[in-house]
């Protein structure tokens, strides 16, 4: 099942990073902490696949110059956040749990990627 | 009509590599330097993880062998600051797609497993340790030890969330 998943996501990075201008992505984020992480949290929480292609994604992101911040609220938001499960998890944990997990989850993803890259920061 | 029966029967991921593919396809055809550099792209790509997928695969046969839902809700029966920690602990080594763990949590909760531990159990399966290797290929160790000590702190800070807002006590 993962297999396909990852291929196909490999080659569709490598098709949009040889199509689309890196000028791009710096226009999409701004430079702003909390605007960037809000975006990246945005994008991972509608993804969905293998935390494999969210590292493999995050890391040519990050090679396109998006900062660090919004590269991390993307990949905790892609393995916390699951809009495509909610579903199935409203159905089984009810709706009110999982509907105040996935939200408590997506605003939690800005904080652990402003707070990582903060300590990151004084440590490195 | 095999051919078709087949093809149905095809999971979702299948269909989007023949759709990457098919692009690829017709990318070559209109616009081939930026197919050969979409290939040249991907095999410097696949040429940096095919050794970390290989210690990847073998680390998840380990934990899906030993870490069964089994063994986690086990240790899930656990009173106090215990069950955080051990709540913590299942989230990490749990293995599997995520909707196996939903009705074994809802069999949780009826047994007396609050909502903000279902909730910080499902936060810690984010980290998982057999794809450590290929994250600290991309992003450094110091990175994914720090990110990985607040996710754990933040899932915790999400249970007593969850836990105050559905009104548990």
């Amino acid at each position: 099942m993962a297999f396909p998943m990852i291929i196909g996501t490999v080659l569709l990075i490598s098709l949009i990073s040889a199509l689309i201008p890196k000028s791009f992505y710096t226009s999409v984020f701004s430079q702003n902490s909390f605007f960037d992480s809000f975006i990246g949290s945005l994008i991972g929480s509608i993804s969905a696949g293998n935390p494999i292609t969210s590292y493999i994604f995050g890391g040519e992101m990050l090679g396109q110059g998006i900062g660090l911040i919004a590269v991390t609220a993307f990949l905790v938001a892609w393995v916390t956040v699951g809009i495509i499960q909610l579903p199935a998890e409203s159905a089984i944990l009810g709706k009110k749990f999982a509907i105040l997990r996935n939200i408590t989850a997506f605003i939690l993803s800005i904080i652990v990627a402003i707070v990582t890259v903060l300590i990151l920061g004084v440590f490195l | 009509m095999k051919f078709k029966e087949k093809l149905k029967q095809l999971p979702n991921s299948w269909y989007f590599l023949i759709i990457i593919i098919s692009t690829y396809l017709v990318i070559s055809i209109f616009k081939p330097e930026a197919y050969l550099a979409s290939l040249n792209f991907f095999n410097q790509i696949i040429l940096k993880v095919i050794p970390i997928f290989i210690l990847v695969f073998v680390l998840m046969t380990f934990s899906n062998y030993f870490i069964t839902p089994k063994f986690v809700i086990k240790h899930l029966k656990d009173k106090g600051i215990k069950k955080w920690f051990f709540v913590i602990i299942g989230g990490i080594l749990s293995s599997g797609p995520i909707y196996m763990w939903y009705p074994l949590l809802a069999d949780l909760k009826h047994k007396g497993l609050s909502y903000g531990l279902i909730a910080c159990f499902l936060y810690n399966r984010a980290i998982k340790i057999p794809l450590l290797p290929l994250a600290i290929i991309y992003f450094s160790w110091q990175y994914i030890l720090i990110l990985t000590l607040v996710m754990i702190f933040i899932s915790v800070i999400q249970g007593i969330l969850i836990n105050k807002i559905m009104d548990v006590k």
